[in-house]
Order: structure tokens, then C-alpha cells, then sequence
């Protein structure tokens, strides 16, 4: 007997409603030296199903309430970041990932005085606008992490659900950060992330009737990057194209990822009687 | 099957004591064999074509189904029309086989459907409980085929069932029969407060034999519908009820299923089970109303090549 202890590995699943499936199809692959999933286009659409199944309480829940369990992931990225650092992302880029997690869900109780509020209109009404989310976003995410909290935090603040397709070669960091939300107290099916091949599942993703609107901020190939815009406009989803050059995730985020996935609902409200 | 033979089936119902001694006399259900059984039928992979075809078989045999307090003509006629065309986007979609409703919404339903060849079936006999007098629920089935309806899904008396009064249950279906004329039976079993399997081999029996050209698992009003088991064994009792008398009876699953591949899992139980004779809108039907659109949309899917949204489908 030696006294070498055989290390427990790993099995990184997928992340669909809330619960660790593996992929339908049975499949894996290798990535960054573990057992991926490699999901299938079915996984998809069952993430698609959770996202929506999802949207009802997550956009109807109180800006405040989203804000508080928006936070309390923060809160639990903290005490992973070790975890984080030891699959080789750099400290900063952690630190500067749990940092944007906690700018994102301040927002979530102000975007609505920024983005709406009364009109004025000749007339006796009370007319406001205000930011409603448009739905169930499709996100195909970049490689790096603080690019990938870049692109979720920003689709569920507003109350969106998401289905997020990690990048292919660097998975585990989106099914870490899966684990992670999953302590969270965020409701199952907000945030479904799935790893395997984008440029095999992000088509289906991207054609669903289901989905409103999908973020290609991880598609290199400007090919593919055309293609799923077409297939996007079957139901007129909104589309946000990846940028022509490597973006810098470090830069100031700005609003417009929070901002392109809302809808703005406008109300008149007769006065003086 | 036992040795009875075509000629002693003449007797059974003679008195109480012959119904109840065949009844019993009918082998059991081996309840694991059963469940076993239909969970793996239910792993059978159907796709492609087949799957375009057991979709278009599945909508072709949609009794589409509103039985709420709630009803009113308008949402009648609203279910009337997508009766008809199912998909107002695809004239491809075949139409259903019936609407199910309440029997003071059948005009409207008769009136909406006229010339369609889709079928009015209305629920009668004090549905969903069977708790009212024997006159009544004759009544109730004389006003529904009065006003149109040319199939009549009727409960039976789950009461009398449970507390062994077997003769009275087979009377009760043979009375309403009569009373339905020209129009088609379905018996009720309400299998969800049968208990056993073997209850509901024996309510099958007694409403093959009392007349009804139909039998359906459940009124959908109790929280356990149509199971796959239980149609495994409904339809056994049909397939040797056949065999012996040379009758063919329908099968109709209700209540519970919404998505298409359970539809298609009860497809390969009657081609299984019963044989692809029951493969047709006149001997197998779907109570359901949320089933539709999930066929639709995996129609859709089919047709188009990507997935389908609820958004593009009515909310009935």
C-alpha cells in the first residue's frame, strides 16, 4: 500500500434547470485535461424549455430581490476564487470578474429609473415608460472568464433567462461558475449553461422559435457569425454580432448589453378623475 | 383467457353472482409484468418519417377536450375552428376526430363543426362523479344526442363498481346504450379510483359487454389520469374481447398526456398491444387539450427544421 492518495476527478456536466445533467447524447469530450460534456442540440432545446419555464418568476420577481441574489453570487465567487485561480485563470482577471458580477447587480433596481420614467405629454395623462426584459437570451460566451460574467450578469440582471454555450476549449470556468450559481439561491433554469461545440449547438440556438434574443460575443468565425444572424431572423430576435476585433472584457462594459435585451413598455394613465 | 367461449358470454350477465364469478374468473394482472412492459415500450425510438406519421396519426385521433366550468360559445367555437385546421399555417395538418364538451355546449360545437366530419362528443350520466339517479343520467344522455351529439362519453357508477354490485354497473351502461341511439358510447372506468389493475380488467369487461363501443381511462378530473399500464391492460381486454365475440371496442387515453412523445409511447402500446388494426382515429383517441399544441409544434419542427415556440400557437 502506498500512501499516495488516487485524487477524486471530476466529471464537468452541464448546467440545465438548475440540475447537473449529462448530455442527452451520452456524449464528452476532453478540455483543459478533464471530462467535458459535450452537449447535443437536444440539451438545447431542454435548456431552452428551463430558461422559459424560468422567465415568469425571474422577471416578475422585485429589482430589489433580483439585486439581493445577485450578490450572494458575488458573494460565493469570493469564496471559490481559489477554486477559480487553481483551474490557471489569473488572479486579477478573477478579482476583476467578481468585481464586474458586483457592478452588474447593482444595476438591477436602477436600470428602470435610467431607462424609463414619465413622458411628457399634451394631455391629461401620466405617461411612463419603463424597461421590461424581453425574454429568454441565447449567449454564445467568450473564452475568458471575466468575458463570460461580461456577457451572463448583463442578460439576467434586467430579468432575462439565459442558455450560455461555454467555448469549446475553455469550459471549465462556465460549469465552475455553474456550481456557484447553483448555491446562489438563483432560481433553477435561470442561468442554463451548456459546454461541448458552439459552432454545433449555437445554429439550433439560434434558429429556436423560443428564444428572443441571442449574444454571439463568442463567435471568431465571421462566417458562422453571419449565419446565425440569418437563422436568427426567423422570429426577429434581437441580435448583438460579436466585435470585428479580440475585445477587450477589461474595458468599461457600458449599459448596452444590459440595455439591447429590454423592451420598453409604455402606459397612459388618465389623470384628474 | 380462460376457456369461456362466445356462447357463456350470453350468461354472465344472466344474474350478479354469474357477472361477478367471470369477472373474477378473469386471470390477474401481473402488476410489475405490466408496468415493465409499458416502460419499455415506452424506450422504443421512433423518428424521422415514422414520427411524421405517428404525429399526424396522433392529431387525427385528438379528441380535443374542454370540460370547464368556465366554457362559454365563444371558446367553443375558438376550439371548433382550430378543430378543423389545427394549423392555420400548414393545410397539410389533418383535422382532429372530435371535440369533447359539456353537454349544454353541444349546439354550439354541432353548429361550428357542420360539414367537417369532425365528430361531437359530449360528456353525460352526471359527469365527472356518476353520483346522481339512474333517470337523470338518462336524461342527461337523451338532451346531449337530442342536441347533436354523436358520441357520448358517459361515467360509470365507480360506486356501486367498489362495493361489488357488478349487475347494477353493466345495467346502468346497458340503459344508457339504449338511450344513446345512433350515438356512439364511451364508458368512463375513472381508473384513477380503481385502485387495481385487476379492477380495471374487470370494469373493461363489463363495459365491453354491456355495449359501449368505446372505453376510456379517465374523466381527467381526479389527479391520476391515463397511465401507460393502464391502457396496457384496457387494451388487452379489448384485443380478447375481439378475439372472443369478433367486436372490435376503441381505447381512448385521457387526462395526463401533453407531450408528443408520450402520444407516440401509446401509439406503440396499441400497435403492440392490441395490434396496428387499433392504429386508426375510429378505434384509438386522445382525450386532451394541451397535447395538440406540443404535436404542432413537433410537426413544426419536422417541417421546418427548427424548433417551435408557443408563442406561433393559440393558448386555448
Amino acid at each position: 500500500m502506498s500512501d499516495a492518495r488516487v485524487a477524486v476527478r471530476k466529471t464537468y456536466k452541464l448546467f440545465i434547470g438548475g440540475k447537473f445533467p449529462r448530455s442527452e447524447s451520452g456524449r464528452s469530450y476532453i478540455a483543459q485535461d478533464a471530462n467535458v460534456a459535450l452537449a447535443s442540440r437536444k440539451d438545447v432545446r431542454d435548456a431552452v424549455v428551463a430558461a422559459r419555464a424560468a422567465v415568469k418568476g425571474w422577471s416578475g420577481a422585485t429589482a430589489y430581490n433580483r439585486g439581493q441574489i445577485l450578490y450572494r453570487v458575488a458573494e460565493m465567487l469570493e469564496g471559490r476564487r481559489d477554486q477559480f485561480i487553481g483551474l490557471g485563470l489569473p488572479t486579477a482577471e478573477v478579482d476583476e470578474a467578481i468585481d464586474r458580477w458586483v457592478w452588474y447587480a447593482g444595476w438591477s433596481d436602477k436600470i428602470s429609473q435610467v431607462y424609463g420614467g414619465a413622458n411628457p405629454v399634451a394631455g391629461p395623462y401620466f405617461n411612463l415608460s419603463s424597461p421590461e426584459p424581453t425574454g429568454v437570451v441565447g449567449l454564445v460566451t467568450p473564452p475568458s472568464f471575466l468575458g463570460l460574467v461580461s456577457v451572463i450578469a448583463p442578460a439576467i440582471v434586467t430579468g432575462n433567462t439565459v442558455v450560455a454555450l461555454a467555448a469549446h476549449d475553455a469550459p471549465l470556468a462556465a460549469v465552475t461558475l455553474a456550481e456557484v450559481l447553483a448555491t446562489s439561491d438563483l432560481p433553477g433554469g435561470v442561468v442554463n449553461i451548456l459546454t461541448g461545440d458552439p459552432a454545433e449547438t449555437a445554429p439550433w440556438l439560434a434558429a429556436h422559435m423560443d428564444v428572443n434574443a441571442i449574444d454571439l460575443a463568442g463567435v471568431t468565425d465571421q462566417t458562422l457569425a453571419t449565419s446565425l444572424e440569418e437563422a436568427a431572423a426567423g422570429n426577429l430576435k434581437r441580435v448583438i454580432r460579436p466585435s470585428a476585433s479580440t475585445p477587450s472584457w477589461s474595458d468599461d462594459p457600458g449599459l448596452t448589453r444590459m440595455t439591447a435585451f429590454l423592451e420598453t413598455k409604455t402606459v397612459w394613465h388618465p389623470k384628474g378623475i | 383467457m380462460t376457456a369461456t367461449t362466445a356462447s357463456d358470454l350470453s350468461s354472465v350477465t344472466s344474474s350478479d353472482a354469474a357477472l361477478r364469478a367471470f369477472l373474477h374468473g378473469l386471470p390477474g394482472v401481473d402488476q410489475v409484468g405490466a408496468e415493465q412492459r409499458a416502460a419499455m415500450l415506452g424506450t422504443r425510438s421512433i423518428k424521422t418519417t415514422a414520427k411524421a406519421w405517428a404525429i399526424d396519426l396522433a392529431i387525427r385521433m385528438v379528441d380535443l377536450t374542454t370540460l370547464e366550468g368556465a366554457d362559454t360559445p365563444g371558446k367553443v367555437r375558438a376550439l371548433c375552428a382550430k378543430a378543423r385546421r389545427p394549423d392555420p399555417a400548414d393545410p397539410t395538418c389533418p383535422p382532429v376526430a372530435a371535440i369533447c364538451v359539456y353537454p349544454a355546449m353541444v349546439p354550439v360545437a354541432t353548429e361550428a363543426l357542420a360539414g367537417s366530419g369532425i365528430h361531437t362528443a359530449s360528456v353525460a350520466t352526471a359527469f365527472p362523479s356518476g353520483q346522481a339517479p339512474l333517470e337523470i343520467k338518462l336524461a342527461d344522455t337523451k338532451a346531449a344526442v337530442a342536441a347533436g351529439a354523436d358520441e357520448i362519453d358517459m361515467v360509470i357508477n365507480r360506486g356501486a363498481f367498489l362495493a361489488g354490485r357488478y349487475l347494477e354497473v353493466f345495467e346502468e351502461i346497458a340503459a344508457v346504450k339504449q338511450a344513446c341511439g345512433p350515438a356512439h358510447l364511451k364508458v368512463i372506468l375513472e381508473t384513477g379510483e380503481l385502485s387495481t389493475y385487476d379492477n380495471v380488467r374487470r370494469a373493461s369487461w363489463i363495459g365491453m359487454l354491456a355495449g359501449g363501443d368505446f372505453i376510456k381511462t379517465s374523466t381527467g378530473k381526479v389527479p391520476v389520469a391515463a397511465t401507460l399500464p393502464v391502457t396496457l391492460v384496457m387494451l388487452e381486454a379489448v384485443r380478447d374481447f375481439r378475439d372472443l365475440t369478433g367486436r372490435q371496442v376503441g381505447v381512448k387515453p385521457a387526462g395526463g398526456i401533453r407531450t408528443t412523445k408520450d402520444a407516440i409511447k401509446y401509439l406503440v402500446l396499441v400497435n403492440e398491444t392490441a395490434g396496428d388494426d387499433w392504429l386508426d382515429p375510429d378505434w384509438f383517441r386522445f382525450g386532451a387539450s394541451t397535447l395538440l399544441n406540443d404535436l404542432l409544434m413537433q410537426r413544426t419542427k419536422l417541417t421546418t427544421g427548427v424548433y417551435a415556440g408557443p408563442d406561433y400557437f393559440t393558448l386555448d
